[in-house]
């Protein structure tokens, strides 16, 4: 019943992949040749004009462009033409940095604020405010006072990933069950112990959650904050390749972006799914 | 009753009401326990029996008064004390031995995994839940997640045992074997016991004596009654004992009528020396009618036992 399930699904899955690609290149594909056209136009107009070819790629050129991609992804001609596996190193190696220091930070405050309600209420104000800021906004003041585009990319991840940690830490641990915490009030576990053998493994599931959501925010902010640090990152290499007018490119770009932050998710999920307990 | 092992003297509960009132649960409450007995409260729901144990435990303070309990007043929580919660509070994401091995490591923080693991499987054997170490919360029944409470509270051999209604869940068959379980292992290692209850047969079997508490708000301590039957009783033969009936029948009496008007009824009632009911005993019974207690059991004659 589940399987048979999962198989019908996959398969129009797959139908529906397919009519997409097909529709795609029916919508793409070459008309007839135009005759009549002086050689010279016809050269600087390349195949477009020529074979009335759409200037929009099919999923043939994106196919085979893809693919000449994947034989190198790594390497590394200068500046402006680096492989897409660099690139997406660097989007990554960021989009780490300025969620592992945001990790660092949101989980001990907001277990100090779940924990204190006078913190949670001196400090609500300031999060309430802080959070709805777009963290594009906090670019000019990083470029200025950090002056240099990596780190101020770092901070601009760093800022966008701790609100949605911080607020699901303080609501994970301030809606800890009171039993479970009497329990440990009734053996006279000291704060310290209690924090690590109670609220956290209770909170776990919370705080995990709030974490997915900010490496999914973090994923989608890297790409705007590379296009305009500029410089390197997969941000970058789609504002590059729409300079070069290479739709391709950032078809490919747009796709990988997309897999990647697919990839970032399940690993968060299943982190999620191993600190959830049944109850 | 010279020995009071706990004692809770004038005590008070009052929370904030509306309107900047306050609502006064109880207050002027005196109760005494000596050491080794086995007490259950009994009263209507809301009169605030829990609210009473949270404070014997600790994890309350009330808004008057003190609880001294082995000669000293208590002060927040203790390892002395262990509590068995209505809900068992059983920790999740831990199994059957990590949840009692939580309580031994935090009674004994100096003894290693080994141990600790084996101090705790002395008590997992006890409430017969071998073979089940491995389990967490989730895979138990609701009676196999009570037995786990009590291995937890057993584990810390406190000085007392606080208990919160901690079979009403249960279904009769369960609840059976867990009162004999909870009744031989008090018996056996000289606990303390308070425990709150609404089933009037459990406290019959389990307690020496019965705290009777009229309903709130302003809910006062009413009666303590003492248990006429023997120590060494059976479940399946308390209906048998002369008194049984005769006690039953006071305690039901009391709950169906009297813990509604007890307060406008009794005007002279004095929280410090609260009446000490003795079953059957002419001279120092009150209510519950006399032909009741010289009412001997005859074969065939059951009644009461549906009510
Ligand atoms: N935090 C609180 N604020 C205000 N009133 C409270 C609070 N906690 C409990 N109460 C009140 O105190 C009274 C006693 O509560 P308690 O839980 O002790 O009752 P109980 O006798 O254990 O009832 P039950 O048999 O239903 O468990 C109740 O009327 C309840 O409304
Ligand atoms: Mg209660």
């Amino acid at each position: 019943m589940n399987s048979s399930l999962r198989l019908r699904a996959g398969l129009v899955s797959i139908a529906l992949l397919a009519a997409f690609l097909g529709i795609w290149h029916l919508a793409t594909r070459s008309t007839a040749p135009v005759t009549t056209m002086s050689p010279e136009y016809a050269k600087l107009m390349g195949l477009t004009a020529t074979q009335g070819k759409s200037a929009m790629p099919g999923p043939l050129d994106v196919g085979a462009k893809l693919w000449d991609h994947l034989k190198r992804p790594f390497y590394d001609n200068g500046p402006n033409d680096k492989g897409l596996g660099i690139q997406l190193a660097y989007s990554i190696a960021r989009v780490g940095t300025g969620y592992l220091l945001a990790v660092l930070v949101a989980i001990p405050l907001g277990f100090l604020i779940g924990m204190s309600p006078l913190l949670s209420k001196a400090l609500d104000p300031f999060i309430q405010v802080l959070k709805p800021i777009s963290p594009l906004a906090w670019m000019p003041l990083a470029l200025y006072t950090i002056k240099d585009s990596s780190v101020s990319a770092i901070f601009v991840i760093f800022i966008c990933s701790i609100w949605p940690m911080l607020l699901n830490t303080v609501f994970g641990v301030a809606s800890v069950r009171k039993e479970w915490i009497n329990v440990a009030r009734t053996l006279e576990v000291g704060t310290i112990r209690r924090a690590f053998t109670v609220i956290l493994p209770a909170a776990a599931p919370t705080i995990l959650t709030g974490m997915r959501i900010s490496i999914g925010i973090a994923w989608l902010v890297i790409v705007a904050a590379e296009m305009l640090v500029g410089g390197t990152g997969i941000g970058y290499f789609v504002w590059n390749e729409w300079n070069n007018l290479s739709i391709t490119n950032v078809i490919i770009a747009i796709l990988l972006i997309g897999i990647v932050g697919m990839l970032l998710d399940q690993i968060l999920a299943r982190f999620t799914r191993m600190v959830t307990f049944p109850e | 009753m010279t020995d009071k092992f706990v004692s809770i003297e004038g005590i008070a509960k009052r929370y904030p009401g509306a309107g900047g009132a306050t609502t006064t649960i109880f207050e002027n409450l005196w109760l005494s326990m000596a050491r080794g007995e086995f007490c259950c409260v009994i009263g209507h729901s809301g009169c605030g029996k829990t609210t009473v144990l949270n404070i014997l435990a600790g994890l309350d303070a009330p808004s008057e008064g003190a609880v001294i309990v082995d000669g000293q007043a208590i002060s927040g929580t203790s390892l002395d004390r262990a509590v068995i919660f209505q809900s068992h509070a059983l920790l999740p994401w831990r199994t059957v031995l990590g949840n009692v091995a939580y309580a031994v490591s935090s009674k004994w923080r100096s003894w290693d995994r080994a141990k600790v693991k084996a101090h705790a499987q002395t008590f997992i054997d006890l409430v017969g839940l071998t073979g089940s170490e491995y389990k967490r919360p989730s895979e138990l029944s609701g009676g196999m997640k009570q037995r786990v409470g009590i291995a937890r509270a057993l584990s810390i051999t406190p000085k007392m045992m606080l208990m919160d209604e901690p079979f009403s869940a249960l279904d009769a068959l369960t609840r059976g074997t867990l009162q004999d379980e909870v009744r031989r292992i008090c018996l056996e290692t000289g606990q303390t016991a308070f425990m709150i209850t609404h089933d009037v047969d459990e406290a019959i079997y389990l307690a020496d004596k019965i705290f009777l508490m009229t309903n709130g708000p302003g809910a006062v301590l009413a009666e303590v009654v003492e248990n006429p039957l023997p120590r060494d009783r059976a479940r399946t033969d308390l209906h048998r004992h002369p008194l049984y009936y005769a006690l039953r029948n006071h305690i039901i009496d009391f709950l169906v009528a009297r813990s509604k008007t007890f307060v406008a009824e009794t005007p002279d009632h004095d929280p410090r020396n609260v009446p000490l009911v003795h079953i059957g005993k002419p001279g120092l019974t009150i209510a519950s009618g006399s032909e009741e207690q010289r009412q001997t059991w005859t074969p065939g004659t059951n009644p009461g036992l549906s009510a």
